[in-house]
């Protein structure tokens, strides 16, 4: 096997993965075996076994349920988040490229000091002025990971504002609005769609980070990262609290990433080496 | 003239960086809904006892007075006292600033000893069982949480092989797990960079010119090439490094470290304002200042940057 039937052997499965987490994160009720919040002292810590799939906590919910239901919870992250970061950086982005050259460089400034600081301390920081929970966390990584698609953005905008066709459609007398959603947005989509995915997987990370600090999901709601707070006082009772939530975060970061890296491969072909 | 002018240029923007910054979050914190000190105070508090917060949180004057002030203050690196302990900020961050930057340092270490020789050997042996290695190294150092790994590190190698601590911190084998576990995500990205360098380098036409020589291989990839392909690497690993001192405050959480990032986690949950405000711009200028090193020492490795 050469290295393209290996990496699209993986891409299947990872899309296939995805799929998976998506029908998961819709059908949540009917997969799931328990109640994903109900606890039941009497059977805490049970190991995994034919009842519990993959155990149970530290108040007897079953993990299996949970991990289920928190499927939800990554996937809403991934998908509010990438918007929010899309939709402002796009904003900003044209705004800088297609506006003044001092807008510009404000803006880029801006922006380049937003990068240029540890997402997660920004995130962190964002979450505790504007108080914890799931809403403002998706708020702050949205408004994190908005420079780099404004960058993006941006650097299109400039190289297709000279480019002949826009401009022949400037002269004809076309609105800026409409020039930027026939001419420009349609180019950028395809590094947009690689950023994405890519961001996908980093807001789930980030997500996932902050409710084990205890300010992202607050509980009951299963989330991934919440259940990793909980197992960490549970070690050495109930070691499969710690493995499998993280083991769910790991496949979905992964199928992330590669979707992303190989997107990135067929879009731009000098990556390839 | 021109090195002076670079450098110059490049400590202007780390100003205007942390200006930035500072001003971000000066603003951030006042244009959030509600009082802080009403926060702070809690419910039960009188009047007199809330005023007396505002006082000492500076927010009883006019915005603009506090922006005056607290950048004044900023320069002098004073960010206050804190709510909680009443003790300078910056006396805080003194004592548990060493603890996070030697976690960082020995976490860059770890990652830099098993991403550049990965890297080389990937790239000098292509398609090789080494590259394949550094794939899936990459691969997985991108997709597993650096906070899952260290809890999965002290599962394995404090619970159930107990070789390693589970709780304190002090020696340096309390702080080899937590490297691990910081450095481990972090060498993924260097790895992939290094790997990347080095096949770019490898194609040059130097390297054609070395081989025509008759140098031996071993001389052309690791006294030739390599030089070469680590310039652009050192950057990223500086940069990596700031990311670290981010990275610290999750993983410090893990391995109930008492850094930097606790301090930090600690000022959060009890909204000790004064300290978080410090914290971040501390931590922000830390940051901004290795990427200012960072560039220096680039420039210093290829002149290209200094001409240009």
């Amino acid at each position: 096997m050469n290295k393209g039937t290996i990496q699209n052997l993986f891409f299947k499965a990872a899309v296939l993965f995805v799929i998976l987490l998506g029908v998961t994160a819709l059908a949540a009720p009917l997969i799931a075996p328990y109640n994903p919040t109900a606890q039941d002292i009497s059977i805490r810590f049970t190991a995994p076994g034919l009842h519990h799939l993959l155990g149970t906590d530290n108040f007897g919910r079953d993990l299996f349920s949970r991990i289920i239901f928190g499927t939800k919870a990554a996937l809403i992250v991934g998908i509010v988040s990438t918007s929010i970061a899309v939709f402002l950086g796009m904003i900003i982005g044209l705004w800088a490229g297609l506006g003044s050259p001092l807008t510009d460089s404000v803006l880029m400034l801006l922006m380049d000091s937003l990068l240029s600081f540890p997402t997660i301390l920004l995130a962190i920081t964002v979450v505790s002025f504007f108080g914890y929970g799931l809403v403002q966390v998706m708020i702050a990584i949205g408004v994190i990971f908005s420079p780099v698609f404004a960058r993006i953005v941006r650097a299109e905008a400039l190289i297709i504002k000279t480019e002949s066709f826009v401009e022949a459609s400037r002269s004809l007398g076309t609105p800026v609005l409409k020039r930027i959603f026939i001419h420009i947005i349609p180019n950028l989509l395809a590094k947009v769609i690689v950023q994405g995915t890519i961001t996908f997987a980093l807001a789930i990370v980030i997500e996932a980070s902050l409710s084990y600090l205890g300010l992202g999901t607050q509980p009951p709601t299963p989330s991934w990262g919440l259940m990793l707070k909980d197992a960490k006082d549970y070690l050495i009772q109930a070691p499969w609290m710690a493995v499998y939530p993280g083991l769910a975060l790991a496949f979905t970061v992964f199928s992330f990433n590669i979707i992303g890296d190989v997107l990135s491969e067929k879009l731009n072909p000098r990556v390839l080496k | 003239m021109k090195l002076f002018l670079f450098i110059l240029k490049r400590f202007f923007r780390l100003v205007l960086t942390i200006l930035i910054i500072s001003t971000i979050i000066f603003f951030v914190i006042r244009v959030i809904p509600g009082d802080p000190a009403l926060v702070v105070a809690g419910i039960d508090a009188s009047n007199a006892e809330i005023q007396a917060i505002r006082v000492k949180l500076g927010t009883d004057v006019p915005v603009a007075v506090q922006y005056v002030r607290w950048m004044k203050k900023l320069v002098r690196f004073d960010f206050g006292t804190s709510l909680i302990s009443n003790q300078p900020v910056m006396t805080l961050i003194k004592q548990r600033f060493p603890l996070t930057f030697s976690l960082a340092l020995l976490g860059i270490f770890l990652g830099i000893l098993i991403a550049i020789p990965l890297g080389v050997l990937s790239a000098v042996h292509r398609w090789s069982l080494w590259d394949y290695f550094g794939m899936v190294y990459s691969q997985l150092g991108m997709a597993i949480p650096s906070f899952w790994l260290g809890i999965i590190l002290l599962l394995l190698f404090s619970v159930k092989f107990p070789i390693f601590p589970l709780f304190g911190s002090g020696s340096i084998k309390n702080l080899f797990l937590p490297a691990i576990a910081l450095g481990f995500a972090r060498a993924a990205v260097i790895l992939r960079l290094t790997r990347a360098s080095m096949v770019d380098e490898l194609s040059k036409e130097y390297i054609i010119t070395a081989r025509a020589k008759g140098l031996t291989e071993k001389m052309i990839h690791y006294k030739h090439a390599l030089k070469n392909a680590l310039i652009p690497v050192v950057t990223v690993t500086g940069i990596q490094f700031g990311y670290m001192l981010g990275g610290a405050i999750i993983i410090e959480q893990v391995f109930s470290l008492p850094g930097l990032g606790r301090l930090f986690l600690f000022a959060i949950y009890q909204r000790d304002f004064p300290l978080i405000q410090g914290g971040v711009v501390f931590i922000a200028v830390i940051f901004s200042f290795t990427n200012f090193l960072v560039d220096m020492f680039y420039s210093f490795l290829n002149p290209k940057i200094r001409i240009s």
